[in-house]
């Protein structure tokens, strides 16, 4: 589809597909996100307020609460997605050469999964026990 | 890829040619607390695994936060944090397709200085105070 012997215009070969190549997708889940991180923000202040100068048993005891466990899961999985989303763009307006774009690209990815799935790992270890 | 003339579109601003103003400045707030709070993520990750870990890290993590350079890091974090929401709820407003005027802009970047900052103190306020 990107091939030059395509018999679209240049134009029309691109609209709609972003520097990315993939279209108003990633636009459109950094702003998903970005309206669910509002909520989430706000919950995870409380939470976090709520737990100073706890001792660890107090602490674990209201992290392992269902809403306060699923709250802290929701923000902590919508703020990777959206901080990988984000950090994409930022490299893609910085980084020059294909290649280490490419490869920067990729570390972003696996530097917010991995960040993800450690909050959500401890989060569902503090609410399962063990 | 495709054959193309450089379009005549604006351009991003430019740190070292453009005179400062409010909405340039927001802007690259935007860019920077949104780099900051990637960061950050590491420090929730890090917390929620010491609680996962039992009370001896979580001990050490609390000593941590309640350390001069501690609290430091996470009042910057918390006003990291509340910029970026603003700044985001301004972006909400321009994709809704208003607040384009140029004294709506200054304004809208003015107050998301003065809300964030506000909102800041007052997470501060409660959190010293219980
Ligand atoms: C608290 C609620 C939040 C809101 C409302 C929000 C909103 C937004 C919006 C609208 C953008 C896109 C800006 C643009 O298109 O130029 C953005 C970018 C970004 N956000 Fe957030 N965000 C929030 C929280 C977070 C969090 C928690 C993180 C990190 C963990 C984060 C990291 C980023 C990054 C790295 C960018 C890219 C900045 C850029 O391209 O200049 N955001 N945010």
């Amino acid at each position: 589809m990107l091939s030059n012997s395509s018999m679209r215009t240049p134009l029309g070969r691109v609209r709609g597909l972003g520097s990315a190549k993939s279209g108003t997708g990633h636009f459109w889940l950094q702003r998903v996100t970005a309206v669910a991180n509002v909520a989430l923000t706000l919950a995870f202040l409380c939470i976090v307020i709520s737990l100073i100068g706890k001792p660890h048993a107090a602490a674990v005891a209201r992290l392992s609460n269902p809403i306060v466990a699923i709250l802290m899961l929701l923000f902590t999985v919508s703020g990777a997605v959206h901080m990988r989303l984000g950090m994409q763009v930022i490299i893609e307006d910085y980084v020059q050469h294909e290649v280490l774009k490419i490869l920067a690209v990729m570390a972003n990815t696996f530097f917010a999964i991995a960040v993800g799935a450690a909050c959500a790992f401890a989060l569902l270890k503090i609410s399962f026990g063990g | 890829m495709a054959e193309s003339r450089p379009a005549a579109r604006p351009l991003s601003p430019h740190l070292q040619i453009y005179r400062w103003s409010w909405t340039m400045a927001m802007s690259i707030a935007h860019r920077v607390t949104g780099t900051a709070l990637y960061g950050g993520t590491l420090l929730i990750a890090l917390w929620l695994i010491a609680a996962a870990s039992g009370p001896a890290a979580y001990g050490t993590a609390q000593w941590i936060a309640g350390s001069i350079l501690g609290k430091l890091v996470l009042f910057g974090y918390t006003f990291v944090l509340l910029h970026h929401m603003v700044g985001g709820l301004r972006h909400f407003v321009w994709d809704l397709g208003h607040g384009y005027e140029p004294q709506t802009r200054m304004n809208l970047a003015k107050y998301s200085v003065v809300v964030s900052g506000g909102l800041t103190l007052l997470v501060w306020l409660i959190a010293l105070t219980r």
